[in-house]
């Protein structure tokens, strides 16, 4: 076996901040923009004397996310204290769980360049974050700063099915949408609510007893964003294939065990930090603050039953059922908002395709134009299936419906009915009245008529936009064209 | 007579009659303060300038005919593991936590402010609460007021001395191992450990989460139901405080003088084994032949786990927990941080090697080293399994018993220093009352005799767990038979 044919093992630590309004263990706020030390309390500055309380909320969104991952909702899951001395975690131990956590088992399918693959979970947890160190530029001391000290955050686990930098980062994508799609975290990457720690090593095939062997793990620290996650892997790979070619007796997981690595975003490139020796013993205890949390069964039934459908089989569900082109289904599915605007558009409508369209265009070009999301936008689902109806039904066509009713509903408010009446937009149907026009823009154009009745079919278009221009956009195309053909053909 | 020997009930009745104002009552506690704590030393703070200011608050309001609380102008001394935001510091009897105030006050602090009681200053103990002496203070040992060269034993050895010299009528102290019991009997008071739960920890400095309670030290039973009353019952913010449903806070004073009929009192053999001594045994014999008199039955009991296992297991799941909780005093963010470090990993052993005394250092490395990895399952966890097989010793002893009885601790007071450098002899003075905390019952102890040298023995009784209105009950029996209670220390000018 070359080292072109070590298969990279990869696992995945992936941490959301819960959309909680307060902090997992106190009163405290959850806010990204406060001035430092500001939305602090006894509890999360660890003082002395101090008890916590468990946030309800958190629990209830850890155990929605677990059930969509499809994990098993442990009956009983406790906390226990992670001990470890930083001047950011002001009781030097973090309150996460350890041997017993809340949700065990699940799987996430990701969609890559090499098809459908399904990531199995190990588990999903809750535990605290840690404040914020600031090392200051040039001075012998750091600044720290604990509002983000006991946020609510969720860990969920990896078994080592990713194989590829291509997954890795597919993977936290898959678990941001799924996040995002159930309200159970906002993963905005710029204030850090979502972080990976991705676990890279290579097997390198099996020994005489036929079992696995690998080259160390490296576990690399706090990347928040997809690009690093796919950067860092891709360094990690090529970095253990040139250690094992170098070494390949020494460098191997038996010898060296785990460390744990930080990325350089500028250099592109990881650095260690702490090799197996140096690891911290963390002297896990059960926490005897807080009682172990023993869900109802009931309960999670319920929240079972309040699980929506998740992205991924939507998309698939939006292909099957309304003929969507896969892109169109996953711009559409891209979180939940969007999905069930579009939904309730395509049925109300009758048009899954035209509502697709419109969503796909005018819409989403409105919205960003106004740089607002679906939520604020003025139009709603009914009154958008409103228009494809005016347009389909041919009360108006396509042109005058995206380039005047739509602008002046979202101006507006007003419905497309009432925007039609009010503005005279009305098609002309009437043939008599149309066959006036027509007759005249024949006579005003003679030349191209003769033209098209010589042979230059082309010129066809130029007597439809005329006639269009002399209605003033008004005349139902269908109907001009099956008078001019009908006057020109004879 | 003087109002320092008035219990609480009494002082509070006296003031509520305008017999007596809350201003005179804190002037006569401060003024046998300021007599005896040159000797006794309970004292780690005193507020007398906010306890007269207050005290003239309570008496305005009294004037006004407010009804102003169940401890309407009662002095009380507070354990200094107690919050309290009052401007005195909450120390520990540590040098780590030397200057630091709390910006909050305790669960229980809170309710005895909002019943008007007037805390006078924080007492004494081993440094955050570890040890049998109030000799692992960093400041200073308290002397046994019946005996100056004595400790009045510990952790909270200051609220006990203070009871006991007449300073104040009732104090508040904490229990993870008999740390209210202990001191209780070694100065002649009552103790009360309630049932873990039954009190909240919001703003007790934690030494070992699931065994520490915090209760009541008074003169007699009933002022120890009084202190329940007000400091029992549910918090919101301590989650192992047990809720008023599953719960409810009796009135521990209903019923108080009645005797309990066809009482079954349980006596562990192991309680009355080798190492007790004589005197000890014969006031506590005498006790329960007061109790036979008075209709009960005495039965023998077995506790196979609780005296073999009880300290070894008691030592791992303490020490285990302590290490956790004591991780926080690192000189980053409050206390004590030590000069002249050259990083942060400097900073933290400079400040905890100054900041900590021996004993609390000792229980931090005996409760890492159980907590490490490859250690944790061979003690912690094993601990653990050990302390259910206690808690099913009591469970089946409460089946065919009311309650069990013994004495509090194997000997009277013992000599300042004796055992000081023993702490396995020290540990064993707490044999009786460490397994009351491992089962989480409820357990007290009251004076049942003295010494020919004078010195107080207590009776332990314990009782299942929320069951604390029998456990005052079955005490009260005795006490109304005796008079030990009225017992002072000759320098509080007590007959002894």
């Amino acid at each position: 076996m070359s080292p072109a044919d070590f298969v990279p093992t990869i696992g995945l630590e992936v941490h959301m901040h819960l959309a909680t309004r307060t902090k997992m263990f106190c009163a405290c706020k959850v806010e990204y923009d406060a001035r430092p030390n500001s939305r602090v309390c006894p509890v999360c500055l660890g003082m002395p004397g101090v008890l916590p309380v468990m946030n309800e909320k958190a629990v209830e969104l850890a155990v929605r996310m677990a059930l969509a991952l499809g994990s098993q909702i442990s009956d009983y899951a406790k906390w226990d204290r992670k001990h470890y001395y930083y001047p950011d975690l002001p009781k030097n131990y973090q309150i996460s769980q350890y041997d017993q956590p809340l949700g065990v088992g699940g799987k996430l399918d990701i969609e890559t360049s090499q098809g459908t693959r399904t990531i199995r979970i190990i588990r999903v947890h809750l535990e605290e974050d840690a404040g914020k160190l600031m090392h200051a530029e040039g001075g012998n001391y750091s600044i720290v700063d604990l509002n983000r000290t006991g946020t609510p955050l969720l860990e969920v686990v990896s078994e080592p099915d990713v194989h590829t930098a291509e997954e890795a980062r597919a993977y936290g994508e898959a678990l941001r949408q799924l996040a995002v799609y159930l309200g159970v975290s906002g993963c905005n990457m710029q204030l850090g609510q979502m972080r990976f720690e991705p676990n890279i090593s290579l097997c390198l095939g099996t020994d005489d007893q036929g079992k696995p062997r690998y080259t160390p793990i490296s576990e690399i620290k706090n990347l928040n964003s997809f690009r690093s996650v796919e950067r860092a892997v891709l360094f990690e790979i090529a970095r253990h294939r040139q250690e094992v070619q170098a070494d390949p007796r020494g460098y191997t997981l038996e010898k060296l065990g785990k460390e744990t690595r930080g990325w350089d975003d500028d250099a592109g490139t990881t650095f260690l930090q702490r090799s197996k020796e140096e690891a911290h013993d963390y002297r896990y205890l059960p926490d005897p603050d807080l009682v172990p949390f023993v869900p109802d069964r009931k309960w999670v039934e319920e929240m079972r039953a309040t699980v929506p459908e998740l992205p991924e089989k939507r998309r698939r569900r939006f292909i099957a059922d309304y003929g969507l082109p896969e892109y169109d289904a996953g711009v559409l599915t891209v979180d939940r908002t969007t999905a069930d605007y579009y939904e309730e558009a395509a049925r109300a409508s009758g048009d899954p395709k035209a509502a697709s369209n419109w969503m796909m265009g005018d819409l989403l070009r409105a919205l960003n134009e106004r740089k607002i999301g679906l939520a604020e936008f003025p139009v709603k689902p009914a009154a958008l299936a409103e228009l494809i109806a005016l347009t389909k039904q041919g009360t108006i066509n396509r042109n005058t419906a995206a380039e005047t009713v739509f602008p002046k509903m979202i101006e507006t408010g007003k419905s497309p009915a009432q925007i039609v009446k009010e503005d005279g937009l009305a098609q002309v149907a009437d043939t008599g009245a149309l066959e006036a026009i027509v007759d005249q823009v024949l006579a005003a154009n003679a030349k191209i008529a003769a033209d098209y009745r010589g042979g230059k079919k082309a010129a066809f278009g130029r007597l439809m936009g005329e006639t269009m221009k002399a209605s003033g956009g008004k005349a139902n195309p269908q109907i001009v064209k099956d008078l001019l053909t009908k006057k020109l053909g004879g | 007579m003087h109002s320092t020997h008035l219990t609480a009930r009494a002082l509070r009745d006296a003031i509520a009659r305008r017999e007596l104002s809350a201003s005179e009552a804190v002037a006569a506690s401060l003024a046998a303060i300021e007599r005896l704590e040159p000797q006794v030393k309970a004292f780690l703070s005193l507020n007398p300038e906010g306890a007269r200011r207050r005290a003239a608050e309570i008496d305005k309001r009294l004037a006004a005919g407010e009804n102003v609380g169940a401890l309407a102008g009662v002095p009380i001394a507070v354990k200094d593991v107690l919050c309290t935001a009052d401007g005195q510091t909450t120390t520990c009897a540590s040098k780590i936590l030397g200057n630091w105030k709390a910006p909050y006050d305790a669960h229980v602090v809170e309710r005895v402010l909002a019943e008007g009681a007037i805390v006078v200053g924080k007492t004494n103990l081993d440094e955050f609460a570890m040890g049998s002496s109030t000799e692992n203070s960093a400041y200073f040992t308290t002397h046994n007021p019946w005996d100056l060269e004595r400790v009045p034993g510990g952790s909270s050895g200051g609220s006990a001395a203070a009871v006991a010299a007449r300073m104040v009528p009732i104090a508040l102290g904490s229990d993870t191992g008999g740390s209210i019991r202990q001191p209780a009997a070694l100065c002649g008071v009552v103790g009360v450990k309630p049932t873990y739960g039954r009190v909240s920890r919001y703003g007790l400095v934690a030494f070992a989460s699931s065994l520490d309670q915090i209760g009541p030290f008074a003169r007699d039973i009933p002022d120890a139901a009084l202190l329940m009353r007000v400091i029992a019952g549910h918090d919101p913010r301590d989650s192992t405080s047990v809720s008023a449903r599953d719960q409810p806070v009796p009135d521990y004073l209903a019923g108080l003088e009645e005797p309990l009929k066809g009482l079954r009192i349980g006596l562990p053999k192991e309680f009355f084994g080798a190492g007790v001594d004589p005197e000890v045994q014969a006031a506590v014999r005498e006790a329960l032949r007061i109790y036979e008199r008075l209709g009960a039955t005495l039965l023998e009991v077995d506790l196979p786990h609780s005296t073999d296992y009880a300290i070894a297991t008691y030592y791992i799941v303490a020490t285990s927990e302590a290490s956790s909780n004591l991780a926080r005093y690192d000189g980053v963010h409050y206390g004590l941080r030590a000069a002249g470090y050259e990083d942060m990993i400097d900073m933290y052993m400079r400040t905890r090697s100054e900041g900590f005394g021996d004993e609390v250092k000792r229980r931090i490395m005996l409760g890492n080293y159980a907590l490490s990895s490859g250690y944790y399952d061979a003690y912690y966890k094993k601990a653990l399994k050990v302390r259910r097989l206690i808690r099913g010793d009591f469970e089946q002893a409460f089946a065919r018993v009311n309650c069990l009885m013994g004495p509090t601790t194997p000997t009277p007071a013992f000599k300042i220093g004796e055992k000081a450098a023993d702490p396995l002899a020290m540990y064993l003075s707490d044999i009786y009352t460490v397994s009351c905390n491992l089962a989480g019952i409820a357990g007290a102890s009251l004076p049942c005799g003295l010494t020919k040298a004078g010195l107080p023995v207590g009776l332990q009784i314990l009782t299942d767990v929320f069951t604390e209105d029998k456990l005052l009950r079955i005490a009260r029996m005795f006490e109304r038979e005796t008079d030990w209670a009225m017992r002072a220390p000759a320098l509080a000018g007590g007959r002894s």
